[in-house]
């Protein structure tokens, strides 16, 4: 594209990409030094698609040691590692890499920029945290010091003091959790940081901040979350290790420290967390939804208060999580009308996706399927929210398989649906071909049953008073059929996840050539070829409106004309 | 107006909740094998169940109010005919729609805060009665101590509480300390769960309105063997518990037949972790085995207690419960029978 033209054409390499086949090392060198962010966006999703897999196969083993009563499948060391990884690999190794990938590949596209701000920085926070993720997986060889091998953490992901202390948690497997979370807590603040000063600085011409696509907008709101709430994560991580190692006392309750300080640490991270995770899949329904329905998104300055306004509210009910380690009856009663509040921005989203939906024509391809289920199964997670925040139903169900039931209808039914309708509706722009709507069917149908045979079920055996993290159960407690049921479940969604693989795979060789737009779509990323040019677009864009390509197609009838 | 308004929403939550719950028989009274929450049998699990009910009727009016516009539009506005290119109408949004799904969902926060705040007030702060037994329960891994101060007993994983009623209330005021970690402890048919915290002593209360064998567990993961730290509730007629009370309080039993097994409960490692009053053994790391055999399970509820058992429990801990922190003490066969047969005299 370079014209001699150009004032600085002669510092330009005009060698044309060379047409044979790189070798593996050229092609390593390329990826492992790139700074670009579509690649570093990839890197990111295959980071999160093999932790996808190890997390998923940690779950499927947990669900076969439970699917019967007093089952010796797994001893109950093995069993507490496995729920422990499992639940540490999804949240920090599956679920923010996701937002990071996708941040990372669509967001310069959106806003017609070239690169993220810093892309050596965004270099960084990828090896990073990839760094902190192989330490973790490494405790399961390495962690022994003198305990023997396979001394993974099993102190659970949210590793309650004083269980990690060195008194109850002897060998390494805690350090390396704690170390592990500190690595990949710097590389989230390095792409956070990076995400903010991308979306605030690098704008395209006439892109205002009330212009920007809503996922971008997601993506910046989410980016000062973390920031604010990486700190007490690391800070507590920090003071375990000086627990640990230093003689500190800050959760040593032997020696006058506090168990309750750790929970205030770790929640205050916790909480927003699980929005941190949820916003990629509001981002997600907010490009899908809109497109699929042919009608622009319904009430987008609400959609962008309702955002902030979540992630505001989020930083101040952390303690809901806390509601049955014997607080004043004044603060839990503070907590619960906190926890809330929340409901209502988040209805207003829900509301907001419907009305867009309503009047439109809805053209149920794969993403949309996703996103419809997503819609859904958001309601109930969100219903199931309320439910756990009214504080004396929650001393009944909090650690109860009632909440596992909820926070999956949230991670599983929400975000995960999410990601694979944003995998479905991206892929062409990425790739240049289109998946296969066929496997993806099949995907969408299996995912969607087996999502509903393992998660409704799991409701009711929490009701039936069954705790988490229990490696076995009598049967005399009658919990056995429902999670027997439950584990079947999980079998439907191994094999759909596995279908999706496939497409993955398949598609990049066979799919149909997909165009610049498949899905006659409105944001900038479709204006470029697929997959899109290493400087995404030769001459810098300029926008009128929030849906730049609909104002393109339809001259008759631009967007900026109303608002 | 609660009381009237909870009843009222208890019995609208029933004919909901009884499509939902497939086991009629948790509405049924008194203990169950399978610790549903809806089988309340104690004023704070009860009130919770009527609350639960209430909750349950609102969010599943939501869910049928908004599923229901969402499956609407799914069918009535999907694309019927892929030819047709034109777009529909754009539309941008609106505010007064957007006021009205913001008020009406304030107006719902408002409602359920108030339930809730009244309840929470009413469970958490409730007056202790002069006539309520005070128990300290101290959390281990992975078993429960249960000390009555007032009546001098020491026991362990299995609570003896007497039978409460309306006209004359009897509660049991639990005081929960923890020895090491953090547990939690919870009977789901009594009360709700309160954490047991080591450095944070907490409290909680339940006044069982029928009488039998309420059975719970730790809710909160403290290590490996946190599945079988189980919990036992036995709630006694007047009569029982006073009997009970009656044997508890007695030293342990001397027999003369067994004093072989006495002196290898002494002089091996045993009497390091374990009581048993009137010997000289006062450890206080395990459980107090003072009147071992009073009690229907050992391994906190594990495993039950007959002398087959109780012999492989001393010979091999690990066996039945791994990693437990009892240690084997490689003893001979016949040391494992005299032992036994000087635990099983201790009734």
């Amino acid at each position: 594209m370079a014209d001699q033209t150009f004032p600085i054409g002669g510092t330009l390499d005009l060698t044309p990409p060379r047409v044979a086949r790189k070798t593996f090392l050229e092609w390593m060198h390329e990826w492992v030094t790139t700074v670009d962010h579509k690649r570093i966006g990839l890197l990111y999703i295959w980071f999160s698609i093999i932790f996808l897999l190890v997390g998923g196969a940690e779950a499927l083993a947990l669900r076969i040691q439970l699917a019967t009563p007093d089952s010796h499948f797994l001893s109950p060391d093995t069993y507490n590692r496995l729920f422990t990884m499992h639940g540490t690999t999804m949240v920090f190794l599956m679920g923010m890499p996701f937002l990071f990938g996708f941040a990372n590949y669509i967001v310069p596209l959106q806003i017609g920029a070239r690169d993220m701000a810093f892309p050596r920085l965004n270099a960084f926070s990828f090896w990073l945290t990839a760094f902190g993720g192989a330490m973790l997986y490494y405790s399961f060889i390495g962690g022994s010091g003198l305990y023997g091998v396979g001394n993974a953490p099993d102190v659970t992901w949210w590793a309650y003091a004083p269980l990690t202390s060195r008194a109850f948690s002897p060998g390494h497997g805690v350090d390396y959790w704690a170390l592990s979370l500190i690595v990949t807590g710097i590389g989230t603040l390095g792409g956070a940081i990076n995400i903010i000063a991308t979306v605030l600085s690098m704008r395209c011409k006439g892109m205002t901040l009330l212009r920007m696509p809503l996922f971008a907008w997601l993506m910046l709101v989410v980016s000062g979350l973390l920031l604010i709430t990486i700190t007490p994560l690391t800070a507590a991580q920090v003071m375990l290790t000086i627990d640990r190692y230093l003689g500190g006392h800050f959760f040593d309750t032997q020696a006058g420290g506090s168990a309750v300080v750790w929970m205030h640490f770790f929640w205050i991270f916790g909480h927003p967390e699980v929005y941190v995770l949820v916003f990629p899949a509001f981002a997600i329904a907010n490009e899908v939804i809109p497109v699929f329905s042919r009608k622009p998104i319904f009430g987008y300055p609400a959609m962008v208060a309702a955002s902030v306004g979540i992630a505001f509210i989020s930083l101040g009910v952390w303690a809901h999580h806390m509601f049955t380690v014997g607080m004043t009856s004044v603060d839990n009663t503070f907590f619960v009308l906190s926890t809330e509040l929340v409901g209502v921005p988040t209805g207003i989203k829900i509301f907001n996706w419907l009305a867009t939906m309503w009047g439109g024509k809805i053209r149920f391809k794969v993403p949309m399927l996703f996103l419809t289920a997503f819609l859904f199964q958001f309601l109930i997670a969100g219903l199931t929210g309320i439910i756990l925040s009214i504080a004396p139903f929650d001393w009944q169900l909090h650690n109860s398989y009632f909440v596992i039931a909820h926070f999956h209808y949230m991670l599983v039914g929400s975000i995960i649906f999410a990601i694979f309708g944003g995998f479905y509706y991206w892929y062409p722009k990425v790739t240049g071909r289109m998946m296969s709507e066929k496997l993806g069917k099949w995907h969408f149908w299996l995912m969607l049953i087996g999502f509903h045979v393992t998660f409704d079920t799991m409701h009711f055996v929490g009701l039936m008073g069954m705790p988490r993290s229990i490696y076995n159960y009598d049967a005399s407690r009658g919990w056995a059929h429902l999670n027997m049921i439950v584990s079947l479940g999980g079998a439907v969604q191994g094999i759909a996840v596995l279908i999706f693989a496939v497409n993955l795979i398949w598609s990049y060789y066979k799919g149909k050539e997909a165009g610049n737009d498949p899905w006659d779509a409105w944001t900038l990323e479709w204006s470029t070829s697929s997959p899109p040019p290493v400087y995404n677009y030769a001459v810098e864009p300029e926008v009128r409106s929030r849906r730049p390509l609909w104002d393109l197609k339809h001259p008759e009838d631009p967007d900026w004309s109303y608002e | 107006m609660n009381r009237e308004w909870l009843r009222a929403s208890r019995r609208t939550g029933i004919a909901t909740l009884s499509l939902l719950l497939f086991s009629c028989r948790a509405f049924a009274a008194g203990p169950q094998a399978t610790p549903s929450i809806f089988a309340p049998a104690s004023t704070p699990a009860t009130d919770i169940s009527h609350l639960a009910y209430f909750v349950l009727s609102v969010v599943a009016g939501i869910f049928v109010v908004v599923g229901g516009l969402i499956t609407y539009a799914v069918i009535r506005f999907r694309d019927r005919d892929p030819n047709d290119k034109r777009e529909p109408a754009q539309i941008y949004g609106s505010n007064q729609i957007e006021l009205a799904w913001t008020v009406i969902p304030i107006l719902i926060v408002v409602v359920l805060f108030l339930t809730t705040a009244r309840m929470i007030f009413a469970i958490q702060d409730a007056p202790k009665p002069p006539s309520a037994l005070s128990v300290t329960v101290v959390g281990h891994q992975f078993w429960w101590e249960f000390r009555y101060p007032k009546l001098g007993i020491v026991t362990a994983n299995e609570l003896h509480v007497p039978l409460s009623n309306h006209e004359q209330p009897r509660p049991t005021y639990l005081k929960l300390l923890s020895a090491d970690v953090v547990h939690s402890f919870w009977v789901p048919q009594l009360a709700g769960k309160t954490d047991v915290i080591p450095n944070h002593s907490n409290l909680t209360w339940i006044d069982p309105q029928q009488p039998g064998l309420y059975v719970g567990q730790c809710a909160q993961f403290c290590g490996v063997e946190h599945a079988k730290m189980l919990l036992r509730v036995y709630v006694d007629t007047p009569e029982q518990f006073a009997a009970w009370v009656k044997n508890e309080q007695k030293p342990g039993v001397q027999d003369p037949a067994v004093a072989e097994g006495r002196r290898i409960f002494e002089t091996e490692a045993c009497m390091n972790c374990h009581t048993i009053r009137g010997t000289a053994a006062t450890g206080r790391f395990g459980p107090d085995l003072t009147h071992l055999m009073s009690r229907d399970t050992i391994a906190s509820g594990a495993v039950p207690l007959n002398r087959q058992t109780l012999r492989q429990w001393i010979e091999e801990p690990d066996s039945m419960k791994p990693g437990v922190l009892m240690p084997a003490m490689k003893l001979s066969d016949q040391q494992l029978d005299q032992l036994t047969d000087y635990l099983m005299t201790l009734k």
